[in-house]
C-alpha cells in the first residue's frame, strides 16, 4: 500500500498558502503566481494516477509547481527574447573606467546566499503555520503576513477583540516553540 | 500591601507584548512591560521568543493568500473538481 494518497478536495485548504509563498518569491507578481498554483492543481488532478505514493502529496505538487515555473519563464523569454543589458558609458577619456566600478557587487545588495536562506526560512514558518489548528493560523496569516485591521479580522470572523489577542498569544507560542525546533 | 497601579500580571504583560509586535501597545501599557522586563524573567523571556519571531518574519518575508484570492482559487478548482469526478 503506498505511503501518501492524494486527496485533491483539501489541496486548496492545505496547500495554497505553503504553494503560494513558495512561487511569489520566484516570480513577484500575485496575479501569475495565482495563475501557476491554479494551473499546478489542475495538472495534478490529471495526473493524478501517476502518483505513486512515495512523496508527500505537498512535495509532489511542489515538484508539478517547480516545472510550471520554468514553463512559465521559458515563455517569457521566448516572447520578449532573451534579456538583454544595455548600458551606455561615457567614451570620454576622463572618465573612462568608472564603470568598471558600477560593475562591482554592491555588498548590500541581496546576495544568492542570502534569498535561499529566506526562502528556507518562509519554508520552516509555513510548516509550523501547518501544524497550528486552522483558526489560529487563520488569524495569525491575517494578522501578521496580511497585515490586516485588527477591526477588520473581528469582523470577518465574528470574534471580539480580546479572543482575537487570545488566538494570536496561543499562535506565537506555538510557533515560536517550533520554530525554536526547527530553525533558530 | 495595595499593588501599584504600574503592576500588570505576567499574563497580561504578554499579552501587551503581542500587541506592542504589531505596534498596538499604547504609551501607558508599553510602560508597564518595561517595568515588568526590568524584574520578571518569564517576561523577559517571552518578549525575547516573541521578538525572533517577528524578526524572522521579517526576513523570510512570507507571504499567502487573502481571502478573496483563496476563495477564487477554491471556486475555480471546485468547478475543475467535478469536471473529473
Amino acid at each position: 500500500m503506498p505511503k501518501h494518497q492524494l486527496n485533491p478536495n483539501n489541496w486548496v485548504k492545505l496547500y495554497s498558502d505553503y504553494l503560494f509563498n513558495y512561487t511569489i518569491t520566484r516570480v513577484k507578481d500575485r496575479e501569475t503566481a495565482q495563475d501557476l498554483i491554479s494551473e499546478t492543481f489542475l495538472a495534478g488532478l490529471k495526473s493524478k494516477v501517476n502518483f505513486k505514493g512515495e512523496a508527500s502529496e505537498r512535495t509532489w505538487l511542489i515538484s508539478i509547481l517547480k516545472r510550471k515555473i520554468i514553463d512559465h519563464y521559458r515563455k517569457i523569454n521566448s516572447k520578449k527574447g532573451k534579456a538583454e543589458v544595455r548600458m551606455r558609458y561615457s567614451s570620454d577619456s576622463e572618465t573612462e573606467g568608472d564603470w568598471l566600478e558600477e560593475r562591482v557587487a554592491d555588498p548590500f545588495d541581496k546576495t544568492a546566499e542570502d534569498i535561499l536562506v529566506n526562502s528556507e526560512l518562509g519554508d520552516a514558518i509555513h510548516d509550523c503555520l501547518d501544524k497550528l489548528p486552522e483558526n489560529q493560523a487563520n488569524v495569525f496569516k491575517m494578522k501578521t503576513i496580511l497585515n490586516y485591521e485588527t477591526e477588520t479580522i473581528c469582523y470577518d470572523l465574528n470574534i471580539t477583540a480580546s479572543n482575537l489577542w487570545v488566538i494570536i498569544h496561543r499562535a506565537r507560542i506555538a510557533l515560536a516553540d517550533c520554530m525554536e525546533k526547527n530553525w533558530f | 500591601m495595595k499593588k501599584s497601579f504600574l503592576f500588570i500580571s505576567c499574563d497580561e504583560a504578554k499579552q501587551i507584548c503581542d500587541k506592542t509586535q504589531y505596534g498596538e501597545a499604547t504609551a501607558w501599557e508599553r510602560l508597564k512591560l518595561e517595568l515588568r522586563l526590568s524584574w520578571c524573567k518569564f517576561t523577559k523571556a517571552y518578549s525575547k521568543n516573541n521578538n525572533k519571531l517577528t524578526d524572522a518574519m521579517k526576513i523570510a518575508q512570507v507571504d499567502c493568500l487573502n481571502t478573496s484570492e483563496r476563495e477564487k482559487l477554491q471556486k475555480e478548482f471546485e468547478q475543475e473538481l467535478t469536471k473529473h469526478q
